[in-house]
């Protein structure tokens, strides 16, 4: 596959956000095993956590077969934090179960949409891995959408805090469409439509979902950016810490 | 006229009926349908190509060194074995075969899709212990990627379906 300069820089700025959101929030998810609200919902985000490092998984490897990167476990753990191109959304620590759940909605329905653009990138590895993910993660909107309305619908307390979940957490969701600086080109070359493109079909599709729960965004919300260029929120640093202290004592140790 | 490669890729196929899905060790990688491509070439090498059912899944290395040592004891000047999406694997690829041992072992078999799924899909499963249709869906995510949980009101008896995918 040849490909020029720009488009191989744009291809890894590109994977480099989506593996890195996968990661981090496979590893934000995975912190619910043992006391999620229910067991079911215990089991359910522990799955939802194994699907997103089996994606983070799988989009290192593109870069490191295609592109010429290190090897997916030396990117996810060796890597120092301003070098990571995730979001602020997927960063922030899991704190009660309403955040998680409006951030579990709000991402997952961003990463279905972007996946199902991707079903038809010019970048083949990227499409054949695309068309592979989008069926898995509709289990994971399926399950956001249902607890959502599901919550939404219950008491006045309920409504209220699901309510205030949404409103702490939508700047931060818009922050998973920063622009990069490759937008044209990904478009041009065919690879991926932009984040812009993806925003309005997010837009689109959360809405009517939001408005059966009863819950509105805030019009004129600001989103909070920096992710994608490499600054993170304070909480990242820690969490990286802890993710990779085993690789860091002895990359060769099997576990 | 069948080629001489034609028949080791036959006898390719019949030994992978020998390697487990390591969770349902009845259920061999060929009916679970994550075997892709079997090819033998001119030079007696064997290529074969595999991929996952979900894309996290832990166990296909382990799937990949099984099928890698299996193949091992055949006359082959050398054995590899790829995992791609090229072909990637949904619940149709498993065989009639396959879903008789799910049901067998106690697993609901995936409903066929025609490229779509919904919650109702999940919900609809009739029960592998006694047949009836009245049936709970307890939590779409199991104990492996690829089940689901359910619950049997006729028989009062907790089962798991293998999860349709598209």
């Amino acid at each position: 596959m040849l490909l020029s300069d720009t488009s191989r820089a744009a291809i890894k700025d590109l994977l480099f956000r989506m593996a890195d959101d996968c990661l981090i929030l496979g590893h934000r998810n995975s912190e619910w095993v043992g006391i999620g609200p229910v067991l079911e919902e215990d089991i359910a985000f522990a799955s939802i956590a194994q699907d997103k490092l089996g994606h983070a998984l799988s989009l290192y490897t593109i870069l490191h077969e295609y592109l010429g990167d290190q090897d997916a476990d030396t990117l996810a753990f060796m890597r120092p934090e301003g070098q990571f191109k995730c979001c602020h959304l997927v960063e922030i620590p899991t704190q009660e179960y309403d955040i998680a759940l409006v951030r579990h909605f709000l991402f997952d329905t961003a990463d279905r949409l972007r996946f199902e653009m991707l079903a038809s990138s010019s970048f083949e590895p990227l499409a054949q891995l695309a068309r592979k993910i989008k069926g898995e993660i509709t289990y994971h909107t399926m399950h956001a959408n249902a607890f959502l309305r599901q919550l939404s619908r219950g008491s006045e307390e309920a409504r209220f805090r699901m309510q205030s979940a949404l409103n702490e957490v939508y700047p931060l969701a818009l922050g998973i469409f920063e622009p990069s600086e490759f937008e044209e080109v990904l478009a041009q070359e065919g690879i991926f439509a932009g984040e812009v493109a993806l925003e309005k079909r997010w837009q689109e599709t959360i809405i009517p979902i939001l408005e059966q729960a009863g819950l509105m965004v805030s019009i004129g919300a600001e989103a909070t950016l920096g992710g994608r260029k490499g600054y993170h929120t304070e909480h990242l640093s820690p969490l990286l810490e802890e993710m990779s202290e085993v690789f860091v004592v002895d990359p060769t140790a099997e576990w | 006229m069948i080629t001489q490669n034609e028949v080791q890729e036959a006898a390719i196929w019949q030994a992978l009926q020998d390697v487990a899905d390591p969770e349902i060790p009845r259920l061999s990688v060929v009916d679970l349908g994550v075997i892709t491509h079997v090819q033998v070439d001119d030079q007696n090498k064997a290529f074969i190509t595999m991929t996952p059912t979900f894309s996290g899944c832990p166990a296909i290395h382990y799937m990949q060194d099984a099928i890698r040592s299996r193949i091992a004891s055949m006359p082959f000047s050398e054995v590899e074995v790829k995992v791609s999406f090229e072909n990637p694997w949904n619940s149709n690829k498993i065989s009639e075969q396959g879903r008789a041992i799910l049901l067998e072992t106690g697993f609901a078999p995936p409903p066929k899709h025609d490229g779509y799924i919904e919650l109702s899909v999940l919900e609809d499963v009739p029960c592998p212990y006694c047949g009836s249709r009245n049936t709970t869906l307890q939590s779409p995510f199991g104990p492996t990627l690829c089940r689901s949980i359910h619950y049997c009101n006729a028989c009062s008896q907790a089962f798991e379906q293998f999860k349709p995918v598209v």
